[in-house]
């Protein structure tokens, strides 16, 4: 696989780490309870299709990414940096789940 | 049925039987260099042949017929192809070191003093004992090692599967290292172009002649396909002219890579190609600093699958017999390398296509025995020549059997009524269509798609940038190879952004493709092969379809038709055709088996290219290693750090005694000790703090300018990821570090939480672990010895610079250096890191500052008995399965701040008083050794899984105390201290009684590293 890091430029997968869905916000650990935290952690999608996940460039620029992929051609359609798509969440006010 | 006009090319010389007594199969012409006779061996044998033969075609003009016994029943096998599917002549190349089983002798490219050897026979392969494997063929059917061998089970182990796996080896590895070196290579492309032939070289013309970057791969020594094997004319002249004058303007533009025998083995997502080049392979020994093979990882924007097409056999009665070959392939052996691979040559063909071979074994001066054409009727142009040498016509008739000792002396002919006849010929040449190579396309999960009109399967939904040209699209006709093969490089090139229309297409001389498959013979004698390699015969396939297993991957599976190392280039159609029959559907309604890379074999060691040995990753030394080295150090592997373990002197006689040194002279005095393999980050920016606060477990928050504190990071599940230390070294620049091992982990982990968890915060990482060398400078006269290296007017008293004191220093008269009162060890000491390039300088210093105060240094063994001494968790206790609580920190972890893991360690099974704790332990014999992994039991109990109570995770034998002493969890060990237990070590004999206390060996009031 090929991956287009947003700065730079499209890569061997070689580089990039795995993570897997880039799913809800991480809830404050302050104001919910142990339940919320439990499905924040360990509830993933695993979608047959497009699916939004984070990679890591780490033999790159060292960003995280959302990595927006169909499981089922490996076809990739959006590469948006992490930071970028985690402030636009904080800032629409919706968990990436709910964007996506 | 269509004409077919076979006319000579004129340029060409009438072929002559050469008088080369030692090559008695060599005629006139082809391409191979008469000039400079090369010596080989098979076998034992001294032959010989020339350069442009592979191993194949210089046995062939030699007469060896007979080059190996296959798999199952050892039959006699031959020469089937002329290409990399050959499924029968597969042989051992070379000796020694680099002798290799597997070897297609059809792409084994000859050169001086080669030696082969056939496999898979003993004591020789004219007379193979296990041949009698063949008269006991009804045992080896599809499945026999599911029903032969299952009774008494226990025989299995034993005696079936080690006399199966001897009886059916296909070759032998060279049981040494491999002299030759791999290398690795990555490429970009606009266009990538699969196979050298007519379509791939028009392609490649195509494209190149637009200016886009080209690759050209093609697995032959000599690009150019069926162009080089088939006496065909293109703008009037020889095909093999056109060939070469294309391969010469493609080596002339500047952006077009040429890359003959090379193989593209596989095909992956996004334009990524995996290919082996056989840099070395046609020669007895690479050159110097030459790699054998060389792995190409392609991004190719575009590609060109011009990979062409595999002939079918037919499938008769003895059709493995050493003589029967494919059609395609005699052409190949006559018209590319001047051999004639019989002296009476019989043609079974389906197709018009056959008719050229026996065309071209005349025009050679060979002799056609007989044309045998399994349709009805047969065109007067194609059968006249033939007849008027004398040769044999039968049409709507088939090859029912062969006759032949070790190879083919005869064949079987049969018709729809019955007639039978018998015609004596040294070879029998198959022709029974063509099949697009779709292995390529496939890889991605694609399946090819049945195309009626042409019998065969094509190419389906190509992977994203991939277009099929020529044979591998199912266009056979030489002109529609060129003619599509130039629009795909075109289309191609033009999506990459170049312009350029194709050149007219090259006029060819015309031809025939028509041509109507015979799946199997209709009656005929003796075993019938669908699959060469695997010994899979009709019996199998219609044995599978009577038991049930009908699906086709069910038929694979259980005949394993197509599983061999060619992949079933030869076989499939066959093995699917026959089943389509036996359940009467038609054959795309059986359906496909999924092709997966590599196309053909790789060797392992083109993939690990130069990783291997030492060189398997890399080696990261510290920045003292130099002088480590220069006294004498011993260094352990950890990660890919070789780290100093410990400095023996003369005179001492063993590690321990080094290590216990070590710690002495600390504890008593000054020792040092490289950490610069910890990890390092710098946290800079207006909400460093709040970053820290959120990725560390203990507060953060009243940390004032010039302190450094101990920092536990956890995970989200609420269990240790590591421990550091974070300094606050300004209001806003924090330095953290943690463990050698977990350096890069926490450096993503902390990337994670920084850019995806809390993209707001105004703060920036880098890892500096590379940029700053550190070392613990450790023991009473510690701070003696920093005063020596410290530039004057920096006042690092214990009033002034206290414990778990940092600053900004210099040293070496203003070179920046960083000074940390921090200890691992329990004693007064300080870290002190200087950039990385003074690392060495920066040593040499401590230790001469520290000479009269009898420094020493120090490696991780003695750090690690000293941080077990103190009690302090390492790699054993954080090991991914332990709590802040487990390794004894609960009590430091904040109550008033959201962290990483704060909710998640509260889960009840987490928090259970009797979840095992880490404390102390002592042998209550001092005399007796532990050793870590030990379980703990209960006095005089059984052991059992129920009584374990828990195990040590570190032991060492501290020379403070002068005993063994260890640290490990157990349940309920805070309120336990004084107990006693056993530690249990079944596999290396251990069972010795110890006392449970405080982890803290030494120096528990911590008085120390304070004064």
């Amino acid at each position: 696989m090929r991956i287009r890091c947003p700065y730079c430029g499209e890569r061997d997968n070689g580089e990039f780490t795995y993570l897997g869905d880039a799913g809800g916000a991480r809830p404050d650990g302050m104001g919910t309870d142990a339940a919320a935290m439990h499905d924040y952690v360990y509830l993933r999608d695993n979608r047959a299709g497009v699916h939004r996940e984070l990679w890591y460039h780490g033999a790159g620029c060292r960003s995280w990414l959302v990595v927006t992929r169909d499981t089922r051609t490996h076809e990739i359609s959006d590469v948006t940096s992490a930071r970028e798509a985690g402030l636009a969440r904080r800032n629409s006010g919706t968990t990436s789940g709910e964007a996506a | 049925m269509s004409t077919l006009t076979l006319k000579r090319a004129e340029t060409q010389a009438p072929l002559a039987r050469s008088d080369n007594p030692a090559q008695p199969f060599r005629v006139a012409g082809g391409l191979v260099d008469r000039t400079r006779p090369l010596s080989f061996r098979f076998d034992g044998r001294a032959l010989t042949g020339f350069p442009g033969d592979t191993l194949a075609s210089a046995l062939l003009a030699n007469g060896v017929r007979l080059v190996g016994r296959s798999f199952k029943y050892h039959r006699p096998r031959g020469i089937l192809s002329a290409g990399s599917e050959e499924p029968n002549a597969i042989v051992e190349l070379r000796t020694g070191a680099r002798r290799e089983p597997n070897t297609r002798a059809t792409v084994a490219e000859l050169y001086d003093g080669l030696e082969a050897s056939s496999q898979n026979r003993w004591p020789s392969l004219a007379f193979d004992a296990l041949g009698v494997n063949a008269l006991a063929a009804p045992i080896f059917a599809a499945g026999f090692y599911y029903k032969t061998f299952m009774w008494p089970a226990a025989f299995w182990e034993k005696l079936y599967e080690p006399m199966i796996r001897r009886a059916a080896g296909l070759g032998r590895a060279a049981n040494a290292p491999d002299p030759d070196h791999y290398d690795r290579m990555f490429a970009h492309c606009d266009v990538l172009v699969i196979g050298g032939g007519p379509a791939g070289l028009s392609a490649a013309l195509a494209a190149g002649r637009m200016g886009a970057r080209v690759i050209l791969v093609d697995e032959d020594s000599r690009p150019g396909g069926r162009l080089l094997a088939e006496r065909r004319e293109i703008d009037g002249r020889p095909a093999a002219d056109w060939a070469a004058q294309a391969l010469a303007e493609l080596a002339s533009m500047p952006e077009v890579r040429i890359l003959p025998r090379t193989t593209l083995f596989g095909v992956y997502d996004h334009g990524s190609y995996g290919a082996v080049e056989r840099v070395s392979d046609h020669l007895a020994v690479p050159p110097a600093h030459t790699p054998r093979q060389r792995l190409w990882r392609i991004a190719a924007k575009r590609a060109v699958l011009a990979a062409g097409a595999i002939e079918r056999p037919h499938v008769f009665g003895g059709n493995d017999r050493p003589g029967v070959m494919l059609a395609g392939a005699v052409r190949t052996y006559l018209n590319r390398f001047g051999v004639l691979p019989g002296k009476r040559i019989a043609v079974l063909t389906s197709s018009d296509d056959g008719w050229r071979t026996a065309a071209d074994v005349l025009a050679a001066g060979g002799t056609v025995a007989a044309v045998i054409d399994t349709r009805p009727s047969v065109p007067a142009e194609l059968r006249r020549p033939v007849e008027a040498a004398g040769g044999r016509v039968l049409t709507g008739s088939f090859v029912s059997g062969t006759k032949g000792h070790l190879a083919l002396s005869a064949i079987e002919v049969s018709d729809a009524s019955g007639r039978f006849d018998q015609i004596a010929c040294d070879c029998l040449a198959m022709a029974n269509g063509w099949n697009p190579i779709v292995h390529l396309d496939s890889h991605l999960s694609r399946r090819p798609v049945w195309r009626e009109d042409i019998h065969a399967f094509v190419p389906g939904t190509l992977p994203s940038g991939m277009t099929a040209a020529g044979s591998a699209a199912g266009d056979f006709a030489l002109a529609d190879c060129l003619s599509g093969g130039a629009r795909a490089g075109q289309e191609a090139a033009a999506t990459c952004g170049f312009d350029g229309a194709a050149a007219p297409a090259p006029q060819t001389d015309p031809e025939s493709v028509s041509h109507t498959p015979l799946w199997r013979a209709p009656r005929t004698k003796g075993k019938a092969f669908a699959d060469f390699q695997n010994d899979v015969a009709v019996s199998d396939i219609e044995l599978a379809h009577r038991e049930g297993f009908r699906a086709v991957e069910l038929l694979k599976r259980y005949t394993t038709l197509g599983m061999a190392t060619d992949q079933g280039k030869t076989s499939n159609l066959a093995g699917l055709s026959i089943m389509a029959e036996l359940t009467g559907q038609p054959i795309p309604s059986v359906g496909t088996t999924v092709f997966r890379p590599p196309y053909t074999p790789i060797a392992i060691g083109a993939f690990a290219g130069h990783h291997r040995g030492k060189e398997f990753r890399a080696t990261r030394h510290v920045p003292s290693h130099a002088w480590a080295e220069e006294n004498g150090c011993v260094f352990v592997e950890t990660g890919l750090w070789l780290r100093p373990a410990y400095f023996p002197r003369k005179g001492e006689a063993d590690w321990m005694e080094s290590v216990n040194r070590e710690v002495d002279t600390v504890r008593a005095k000054v020792g040092v000790c490289d950490v610069t393999t910890l990890g390092k980050v710098d946290i800079q920016g207006k909400d460093a703090l709040a970053f820290i606060e959120r990725v560390t477990a203990n507060p953060f928050g009243t940390l004032a300018i010039g302190k450094a504190r101990y920092a536990i990071l956890l995970r989200e599940d609420g269990f240790v990821l590591d421990d550091g230390t974070v300094a606050r070294m300004s209001d806003s620049h924090y330095v953290m570090t943690c463990s050698t091992a977990n350096a890069a982990r926490v450096m993503q982990h902390l990337e994670y939480a920084r850019q995806w968890l809390w993209p707001e915060l105004d703060v920036q990482i880098v890892s500096i672990s590379e940029q700053w060398a550190q070392y613990a400078v450790a023991g009473p006269r510690a701070r003696d010895t920093l005063k020596g290296v410290i530039d004057p007017g920096f006042d690092i008293s214990n009033e002034a610079f206290p414990f778990l004191a940092c600053a900004d220093v210099t040293v070496g008269g203003g070179i920046p250096a960083r000074l940390f009162r921090i200890s691992f060890s329990g004693e007064l000491a300080y870290e002190i890191a200087v950039p990385a390039a003074y690392g060495d300088a920066a040593w040499r210093a401590i230790m001469a500052a520290g000479t009269p105060y009898g420094i020493t240094a120090y490696g991780s063994e003695a750090l690690s008995v000293m941080r077990i001494e103190k009690g302090h968790a390492a790699g054993a206790e954080i090991n991914g399965q332990t709590t802040a609580r487990d390794i004894g920190l609960g009590g430091m972890l904040a109550k008033k701040k959201d962290y990483v893991g704060r909710l998640m360690k509260e889960r009840a099974a987490l928090t259970d008083p009797q979840r095992p704790i880490l404390v102390g332990f002592k042998p209550v014999d001092a005399s007796q050794r532990l050793r870590a992994g030990s379980h703990f039991l209960g006095v005089g109990e059984t052991p059992s899984l129920a009584a374990d109570q828990g195990y040590l995770t570190s032991v060492a034998y501290s020379p403070s105390l002068k005993s063994w002493i260890g640290i490990g969890l157990i349940r309920g060990g805070t309120e336990r201290h004084g107990e006693r237990v056993r530690a249990y070590d079944p596999v290396r004999g251990g069972d010795v009684e110890v006392e449970i206390c405080s982890p803290v060996f030494v120096d528990p009031k911590e008085e120390k590293l304070r004064v």
